[in-house]
């Protein structure tokens, strides 16, 4: 089984800024519904410069790729998703440490969502990114538990991700700007769930793309 | 030591204007906007309200944050994860009626415990 290491994780970043431009304008629609609709535009732009300057000094490790991330989501995307990713990648650079295998994924989504909820103080069922993480974790978990690789293991649980985001669709919004919302928040996507589960399948893509 | 406040908003304009308001009744307290994204536009910006905090402290004050929308908060506390917890605090509040309460507080010497109480404008929301 192959390992995950600081080549995955600048091609996940790589494939991550082209989904998220990708799909720049359903992010935007999805929080044009229930939110500011900026976040399409900041999670494009944001991560545009997170590969910008990881092919200007390119990092020599994972946590040294996790940092650049967090750092530069920190600075330049200036809506929620700014510091919620940047903590949440902050997290995770301290998790990568030793062997980057199957249950490292595990303390990976685990350190992503410790970041969000120290930041956001959102839990499950309050139609947020929590909603993605959560289920994402015990996927992960579960695969790594049954043996799987790396690449078996994000990919459980970018697959757990997306359908978390896709059961935010009946709840209604208690955290963030959707919260305003009240009631009618309910029937739209939530559009950090939605990121997150394309940020996770990216991880997944490149995990694969490496095995 | 004296207590400096920065004004953190999601608009460029509303943490100007605060200042601007705030300012009125504190002529001698020292104020800072950080508001708008790094880029111009509505959010908030992790090296705007930094560089503010840090020219205050660097200064000699103690600094207030207070700030308008939810992820202004967050924005902020990712700030405080990078700075003496004992100079620098967060004061959560109705941002207009709380900069203007905790700015006279903090005008007629006042320490941070009372401005971040004052900032709550506690007394303005009673029925």
């Amino acid at each position: 089984m192959t390992n995950l290491d600081v080549e995955w994780a600048k091609d996940w970043m790589r494939r991550a800024s082209a989904i998220l431009t990708e799909h720049r304008m359903e992010l935007i629609d999805l929080d044009r519904a229930i939110g500011d609709g900026d976040h399409g535009e900041n999670m494009s732009r944001g991560f545009a410069v997170v590969v910008t300057r990881l092919d200007e000094a390119p990092p020599e490790d994972v946590a040294g790729v996790f940092k650049v991330v967090a750092q530069t989501l920190m600075a330049k995307v200036g809506g929620a998703s700014g510091p919620l990713y940047g903590t949440a990648f902050m997290r995770a650079a301290k998790s990568a440490e030793g062997e980057l295998d199957s249950a490292w994924v595990v303390t990976l989504c685990e350190a992503a969502l410790d970041g969000i909820v120290t930041r956001g103080k959102a839990t499950t069922g309050e139609k947020t990114m929590v909603d993605a993480w959560t289920p994402a974790i015990e996927a992960a978990r579960a695969a790594a538990e049954a043996g799987k690789s790396p690449a078996e293991t994000l990919r459980a649980a970018a697959d757990a991700a997306a359908d978390g985001a896709e059961k935010t669709v009946p709840m209604k919004a208690t955290k963030g700007r959707a919260s305003y919302l009240g009631e009618r928040s309910i029937g739209h996507k939530d559009p950090g769930s939605t990121s997150t589960s394309y940020l996770l399948a990216t991880a997944a893509d490149a995990a694969e793309a490496a095995a | 030591m004296s207590i400096a406040f920065v004004i953190v908003s999601h608009s460029a304009k509303l943490a100007e204007g605060v200042v601007e308001l705030a300012k009125q009744m504190a002529q001698d307290v020292e104020f800072r906007a950080a508001g708008g994204s790094d880029a111009g536009g509505i959010g908030t910006s992790f090296d705007l309200i930094l560089t503010a905090v840090e020219e205050l402290t660097g200064a000699g004050h103690q600094v207030a944050l207070l700030t308008d929308l939810g992820s202004a908060d967050m924005t902020v506390e990712a700030v405080l994860e990078v700075v003496d917890p004992d100079q620098v605090r967060f004061c959560p509040g109705p941002l207009v009626e709380g900069a203007v309460s905790a700015g006279v507080t903090a005008q007629i010497g006042g320490d941070l415990d009372a401005v971040e109480t004052a900032a709550r404008a506690r007394e303005l929301f009673t029925d």
